[in-house]
């Protein structure tokens, strides 16, 4: 009977434990809308990878994870609700994939004590952690993209730039403003011609933007662009006959699916990157096992190594070692969090930790400190085979113009501070 | 049974004059009143504030205001968005130029330079009336969100384009900024809300409202009885833009804190706030608060509904979502044209004769 009891009990509190500790990550992701098209593959890889965790691993250092989809549809109005619909949820970190989103979010999380990664978007001078204490974009913010583009430019060129025309052809909002700054200081530092060229939300009308594109010849068109805009852009470059090696876009501009429609025409299209792309890495033999066969694939379960699946795959990667570096520094494993925030701000990736996961040089080595929340912004380039239909890394990981990005990133933060009274978090 | 004058004597014209003539009216709008500003509050968290009872305030306000202009003077606009952007670019610019003034004369102000950037787009209706007025009043929606994109000083240069609000206080409360009480943020929207309802309800009903509808049911008749449409018109537009203003403002100073002018204040929240006043019922201030409801609340109980409690996919209950606000909307003006209101109006009549119709 006493045995009885304690079978009981023990049932009890192991089917109670899985509602009591988990870590819950929220994935405010968007599968509607203009810009499904990114948010699809992003969502599916973050999902699938914690999936892989808790059928492979049993969760990270033995907690289940959970995943808290909300859908926002890159819409400000419902990233809040679907912020503060989440929170209470105890979620450990917030991955808005929305730059605006993400500028609404830095003031209310800090505020919240939760932490932030908005990898390679949002705000960039949030890489100054002295003044975004809960906001971290490692390893590369857009700054260091538009100066990664620049220094490939430099390198096409033999370090020459002088008289060569770029065009900045961007989405008019936040996300596709922010490289303009930088790309105005490295003008005067390198002589070249910046034109710019706004694209309207959500970017289906370019017709004339690229009449002007016709008429002013640039050497080289950069894109700031996510969504349905990039399929546009790349059809209109193919149609006004713009040499494609010469069309170089951000990382949100340079994903399967934007290239595809273009057919044959886009051949030739190249994309900056701060993870490499591709399957072939470990790793998906093991989503593969245990996420895909089994059944569990996130959505339609399609979208396996595209370049966004594979980002996906990296932020939840990022988080999940944060996670576990948390667990290490506070001894517990159920981390709340604030836990999860001093994880994060200790992270450090190694190759060998990247080569035990299952995904060798998949991205950089780098390690977060108090002062710098956006890592080394190492920065490569990636060129499509429209024959093979395969994006393959044509120029690897390179540093980028921390001289200038570094005065602009303290110029930034520092208006910011400014304006919200913020102290030096790191003192 | 209900709604029954019968008992309820008045003596004066000011008794017999009053927004709710019927006793249970009354008494159901000051516990409704007193509900909202004495328990509310307390009861308040988070996520009920952002999610539903900030926007729900928010958009009456701009529902109210729009309902002046096209519900009560007839005249179409499209440029809502636009208008909302002009109260919270001012509120923006207000708020960190002159951090000393309170929040609440920011707010107030913005709605006033919203009512003058409303009136410039209104001399038109002089000589375009419907669907006209409605295209010019949709080059106002397009000329504002490109002029907020395209001089840097609206934004004070900052580099992503975007406002953020900076804290500011109301009786030593932060009312905006990511440190505000959810009770703050909520009780300083209702403050605002019913002195707009209360001027907007004065208005109409007197006699400022009267030459409105006079040029909203037949112009030509309107101006043979003496009134002049020039005053009419413009200061419908005005105090149109006043509300509008002020919606916007609170828009963004207290609901998002950070703007971007183009995703924000697009075309989508004109025709937002557009169907809440055909829904809620076009001249109608009751109507402004019914349709604000009805399209704040629907999304989000459908989401709580779909995903919550079915646990179906996040993507499929959004496109639903979708069919299910437009088929409703369809619905609505085929079986009820005048909107939420006229409903409640019919149930009020079937509640006087309640349980005995004949």
């Amino acid at each position: 009977m006493k045995m009885k009891l304690a079978t009981m009990a023990v049932t009890a509190v192991m089917a109670a434990a899985p509602a009591m500790a988990d870590l819950v990550f929220p994935s405010l992701s968007y599968r509607t809308g203009p810009y499904a098209a990114g948010g699809i593959p992003f969502a599916d890889g973050y999902a699938d990878y914690f999936t892989l965790l808790n059928e492979r691993d049993g969760g990270i250092g033995g907690v289940p994870t959970r995943l808290l989809e909300c859908e926002t549809g890159y819409n400000t109005e419902k990233g809040v609700e679907c912020y503060e619909s989440t929170k209470g949820e105890g979620a450990l970190v917030y991955q808005p994939l929305s730059t605006g989103i993400t500028y609404q979010l830095i003031p209310k999380t800090t505020a919240d004590n939760i932490p932030m990664h908005t990898m390679g978007y949002g705000r960039t001078s949030a890489a100054n952690g002295e003044v975004f204490s809960h906001t971290f974009n490692y390893p590369g913010t857009y700054w260091n993209g538009a100066s990664g583009a620049i220094n490939y430019l430099l390198a096409e060129n033999d370090g020459d730039l002088n008289g060569h025309k770029i065009a900045l052809v961007y989405h008019n909002s936040a996300y596709g403003k922010e490289p303009i700054r930088t790309l105005e200081e490295l003008q005067k530092k390198h002589g070249f011609e910046l034109s710019l060229l706004p694209v309207d939300h959500p970017g289906q009308e370019q017709k004339s933007q690229w009449l002007q594109i016709r008429r002013e010849k640039p050497d080289t068109v950069l894109m700031w662009g996510w969504g349905v805009m990039n399929q546009v852009a790349i059809q209109e470059a193919a149609n006004i006959r713009f040499p494609m090696e010469n069309f170089i876009g951000i990382w949100w501009s340079g994903a399967e699916h934007d290239v595809l429609s273009a057919g044959d025409k886009a051949n030739g299209y190249k994309a900056l990157t701060f993870h490499n792309v591709g399957r072939d890495f470990p790793i998906f033999a093991d989503i593969q096992k245990h996420v895909v066969d089994a059944g569990k694939a996130a959505g339609a379960g399609d979208q396996i190594g595209n370049v966004l699946y594979n980002r996906g795959m990296y932020a939840a990667m990022l988080a999940a070692e944060a996670v576990k570096t948390a667990q290490e520094i506070h001894g517990v494993a159920d981390i709340n969090a604030g836990q999860m925030r001093d994880g994060m701000e200790a992270l450090s990736i190694t190759e060998d930790k990247m080569a035990s996961l299952g995904m060798p040089n998949f991205g950089p080595s780098f390690d977060v400190s108090c002062e710098n929340h956006g890592g080394p912004g190492l920065v490569g380039v990636t060129q499509w085979d429209a024959a093979s239909q395969t994006w393959s890394l044509i120029s690897d990981f390179a540093e980028t113009d921390m001289e200038v990005i570094g005065a602009l990133i303290a110029e930034d933060s520092g208006a910011y501070a400014a304006e919200n009274n913020i102290e030096n978090a790191c003192n | 049974m209900f709604y029954r004058e019968a008992g309820d004597f008045k003596t004066n014209y000011a008794a017999d004059n009053q927004t709710f003539p019927i006793k249970i009216d009354r008494k159901g709008y000051y516990v409704v009143l007193a509900f909202a500003f004495l328990v509310v509050p307390f009861l308040i968290n988070d996520y009920w504030a952002n999610a539903i009872l900030l926007p729900f305030l928010i958009y009456s306000i701009a529902a109210i205001g729009l309902n002046i202009l096209v519900g009560y003077c007839g005249q179409v606009s499209l440029g809502t968005g636009g208008f909302m952007a002009v109260g919270a670019y001012a509120c923006y610019k207000f708020m960190t130029g002159f951090p000393e003034i309170n929040i609440f004369f920011h707010v107030l102000l913005s709605g006033g330079v919203t009512a003058f950037v409303c009136v410039m787009f209104g001399l038109p209706s002089l000589r375009i009336k419907g669907f006209y007025l409605a295209v010019a009043t949709l080059a106002a929606q397009f000329f504002l969100v490109w002029l907020f994109n395209r001089v840097p000083w609206f934004y004070n240069y900052s580099a992503s384009g975007q406002i953020n609000a900076p804290e500011r206080t109301v009786f030593g409360f932060p009312v905006t900024g990511p440190n505000t009480e959810a009770w703050a943020a909520y009780l300083f929207c209702l403050v605002f809300l019913v002195l707009s309802a209360l001027i907007a309800r004065n208005l109409t009903r007197g006699m400022a409202g009267r030459k409105w509808m006079a040029i909203r049911d037949m112009d030509i008749a309107a101006e043979i009885i003496g009134v002049n449409p020039l005053k009419a018109k413009i200061s419908a537009f005005a105090v149109s833009g006043f509300f509008v203003g002020i919606s916007g403002a609170l828009f963004f100073a207290l609901y998002l804190g950070a703007v971007e002018v183009g995703e924000v204040f697009g075309i989508n929240k004109s025709f937002l706030v557009l169907f809440m006043i055909i829904i809620g019922g076009l001249g109608s201030i009751f109507g402004s608060f019914a349709g604000a409801a009805f399209l704040v609340l629907l999304p989000v109980v459908l989401k709580v509904v779909g995903v919550d409690m079915l646990g179906w996919p996040t993507d499929i209950v959004a496109h639903l979502q979708l069919v299910i606000v437009g088929g409703l909307i369809v619905l609505f003006l085929i079986l009820e044209p005048h909107g939420l209101a006229q409903l409640w109006r019919v149930t009020k009549q079937k509640l006087r004769l309640w349980p005995f119709p004949h």
